[in-house]
């Protein structure tokens, strides 16, 4: 049975990364380095990196607002609202960035209007941005409402009693309870924002050097036979990817403490 | 006890909250996706029924509705059993393979794409070849999905501390009788919403096809692929109406499961 698990994950797991490892540094590590100088590679790396950080930043400020109104507050259309902030998790990327291209593109009435105001969304950074926030928007918010649900009011209420402000009271009794689930949704978000292709490759045109982030960049390369600059992406962003595997191993015991 | 002005303060404050949430969630979410329903219905019923039953998207949707299945399967077969050695099973690098299930969330989807054709493409060092083939489709999408099962199921197994099976045990069951009449029921709630998750996940992914499955029009092109390329060549219409059929099928599988668990907390 043991043979059978461990034969499944290494076939679909271990070798396929490690021979990413491999095929990236056949040739030695220059290639590798001259291939990520390139222009439209880091050109491609701040593109990703300014957009999942924005993400991160609005969709971590949303989580731990929602998370704290779904557990603390009521209100009617409470369990609808909250199936609704699931809800981009059962969505198709391609529907994702369909779906943004028919409210804020240059055909439509919105996307025309925001246009004549200088702010282009689709094929451009915000529209890649909204496309990134809604792939990751319930990340936060599922990380840390079982958590709020878990510790329960009493130290909210002393801290109340006490005359602390609301402010006061998130700030010094929520915020240290909930840090590590936030953490873990953040590193989730982050890692999301990231890794997106298929939402952005839709709203973003694909325009080389302009709106091509990294993972355009993999699938760009790959399709037009230039293979060492792919895996080399490939390989950042893998790596990427096993730190924040890591980080989020870091965090999970301390968060079950 | 709150005062009645904190109280009152609180209301307001969870209307202005509620609000700004509302507003952030239309915006990014609510507001394009009931775009895209409506768009779909935009040239009438007629034409929604005929973008969505041209022979091409047909083809695409059968694939990926079949493909989701045996992937939810192989998921619910090899899910539980991973979960199953990673919770009762002892043996060096627990730990490490504990954290390695989680990669296919961590890694990007393009990625993986590309992770898949090193090892199973035209260059296969093991000599299998499934690119452009529908097993490279499944393959992806195993790939995509092995962490939903494993993590639902998993927190399970940690809860039953096998007193029930010992119980069982000295009541003189065989093991098989054990695992069919005491384990085997209690992980049934944490499989149904692995496999439910593994299906809305299998049925609409994109970016991990893209690259094995050479996206060939009825014989590997799933519902996203073609979706995408319907966008590509100005088709809005038809490709908001193919869409609006997997949102159909993903909230559908979404809410079956919420209702089976609801289901399953009544009945204890």
């Amino acid at each position: 049975m043991r043979i059978v698990a461990f034969g499944y994950l290494g076939l679909l797991l271990v070798l396929p990364l490690g021979l990413v490892g491999l095929r990236t540094f056949e040739h030695g590590v220059s290639p590798v380095l001259h291939a990520l100088s390139q222009p439209n590679a880091v050109h491609a790396l701040q593109v990703t990196v300014v957009i999942a950080v924005i993400a991160v930043i609005g969709n971590t400020v949303f989580g731990v607002g929602v998370a704290v109104l779904i557990v603390r507050h009521t209100f009617p259309g409470k369990r609808l609202f909250s199936a609704l902030v699931d809800l981009p998790l059962a969505v198709s990327p391609v529907v994702t960035g369909l779906a943004l291209i028919l409210v804020y593109g240059p055909t439509t009435s919105l996307g025309a209007w925001l246009g004549r105001h200088g702010v282009h969304v689709i094929f451009a950074l915000p529209g890649m941005v909204l496309a990134t926030i809604f792939v990751s928007l319930p990340l936060v918010v599922r990380e840390i409402v079982p958590v709020l649900e878990e510790i329960g009011t009493d130290q909210e209420q002393a801290a109340w009693t006490l005359g602390a402000s609301a402010r006061q009271a998130f700030s010094r009794v929520t915020l240290p309870a909930i840090r590590w689930a936030l953490a873990y949704g953040v590193v989730l978000t982050l890692a999301r924002g990231l890794g997106e292709y298929g939402a952005v490759a839709v709203v973003s045109g694909r325009l080389v050097g302009k709106t091509q982030t990294a993972n355009l960049f993999v699938e760009e390369r790959f399709q037009n036979f230039d293979q060492p600059s792919a895996y080399a992406m490939a390989f950042v962003l893998a790596s990427i990817a096993v730190t924040v595997l890591l980080a989020i191993n870091l965090l999970r015991p301390a968060d079950e403490a | 006890m709150m005062s009645a002005t904190g109280g009152a303060r609180r209301r307001s404050g969870t209307a202005v909250g509620l609000g700004l949430a509302t507003l952030y969630l239309s915006l990014v979410v609510l507001v394009p996706l009931a775009t895209v329903a409506w768009r779909s219905t935009s040239h009438g019923t007629d034409s929604f029924w005929h973008s969505v039953t041209t022979p091409e998207a047909l083809a695409a949707l059968r694939l990926t509705m079949g493909a989701a299945a045996i992937v939810v399967v192989v998921n619910v077969v090899m899910g539980s059993l991973i979960a199953w050695i990673l919770v009762r099973d002892d043996f060096i690098g627990k730990r490490l393979v504990d954290t390695l299930i989680d990669l296919p969330f961590a890694l990007p989807t393009i990625v993986a794409g590309l992770v898949l054709v090193s090892l199973y493409g035209p260059t296969s060092p093991l000599g299998i070849n499934l690119a452009y083939a529908r097993s490279g489709v499944l393959v992806a999408l195993l790939f995509t999905t092995l962490p939903f099962v494993v993590r639902t199921v998993q927190p399970v197994l940690l809860e039953m501390d096998g007193e029930m099976e010992q119980a069982a045990a000295s009541l003189g069951a065989s093991r098989l009788t054990i695992f069919r009449r005491i384990v085997l029921p209690n992980l049934y709630p944490g499989i149904a919403a692995g496999a439910a998750l593994a299906f809305a996940r299998a049925s609409s992914e994109f970016g991990a096809t893209v690259l094995i499955s050479g996206n060939i029009p009825f014989k590997t092109q799933v519902a996203s692929v073609h979706i995408f390329g319907l966008i590509e060549s100005d088709n809005a219409t038809g490709a908001a109406a193919v869409s609006t059929v997997l949102l159909v099928i993903a909230l559908l599988v979404l809410l079956a499961l919420d209702v089976a668990q609801r289901w399953a907390v009544r009945r204890g």
